[in-house]
């Protein structure tokens, strides 16, 4: 099976996040996918947003549903998680932290590379 | 060598789009392909047959239709992104009951598959915008 990474940047107030988070599980049904959550990105997987008070869907909610879709790794940046003292219990998924040089590595590790 | 290409920004707001189409011509004119381009987020928007390009600036919208007429290229503006933006097509227009159409007919009107399959079947995916 072709296999894919898709590297989410934005944040989840953006519609880039969400339809973002759309090409992702569009993606889970045609390839092998994996997750890497990057720069403002990982803001995407705190714990317990509520964003529709301010008249956004929360599709955030949809993260709990990746494992289901085949979606099983999910990587974030060790030191950027750092930068912005963020833990793995703020988070709403358990996500593997990677060092920069392993980011490199699963980045070139991958023929097909999608960023949103 | 098949090339996908991916439209994320939106003409004139952001130089995505006219650096995609740029790309787009030089790839035809090395004799590469173009297996599909794909316009996502606010990509979407350079299907727009509704705008009009200032005389002295580059006519964005209309350069991607005249190159996809030439070189019959497969233009996909996904669906989703196109109806949250008002970006309709004679059929989505007909069906959502919406006064205008304001999709160029060169584009197609498609799903998200289609972004996924130009990923897995050509041989370099290009994104533009971010």
């Amino acid at each position: 099976m072709d296999r894919v990474l898709f590297v989410m940047t934005h944040s989840p107030g953006t519609i880039n996040a969400q339809e973002g988070f759309d090409a992702l599980l569009m993606g889970s049904a045609f390839a092998d996918c994996s997750a890497l959550f990057l720069g403002q990105g990982i803001y995407q997987l705190i714990s317990d947003q509520d964003p529709e008070p301010l008249g956004r869907k929360n599709y955030t909610l949809g993260f709990g549903a990746l494992a289901d879709y085949g979606v099983k790794r999910i990587y974030g940046s060790k030191s950027q998680m750092a930068e912005v003292a963020l833990a793995p219990d703020d988070l709403c998924l358990a996500i593997e932290l990677l060092d920069d040089s392993d980011i490199n590595r699963l980045l070139t590790d991958h023929i097909t590379v999608l960023t949103f | 060598m098949k090339f996908a290409i991916i439209i994320h920004g939106a003409p004139y707001s952001h130089q995505a789009s006219r650096s995609g189409y740029l790309f787009v011509r030089a790839v035809l004119d090395m004799g590469h392909d173009i297996y599909r381009v794909f316009f996502y987020h606010d990509g979407v928007y350079t299907a727009n047959q509704l705008g009009v390009a200032p005389q002295d600036e580059a006519d964005i919208q209309s350069d991607w239709a005249t190159i996809g007429r030439e070189h019959k290229l497969d233009m996909v503006v996904c669906v989703a992104s196109a109806l949250r933006r008002g970006m309709l097509d004679a059929t989505e227009a007909s069906r959502y009951e919406k006064a205008g159409i304001s999709v160029e007919p060169q584009f197609s009107v498609s799903g998200l598959g289609q972004l996924i399959d130009a990923a897995l079947h050509a041989d370099k995916v290009m994104t533009f915008g971010v």
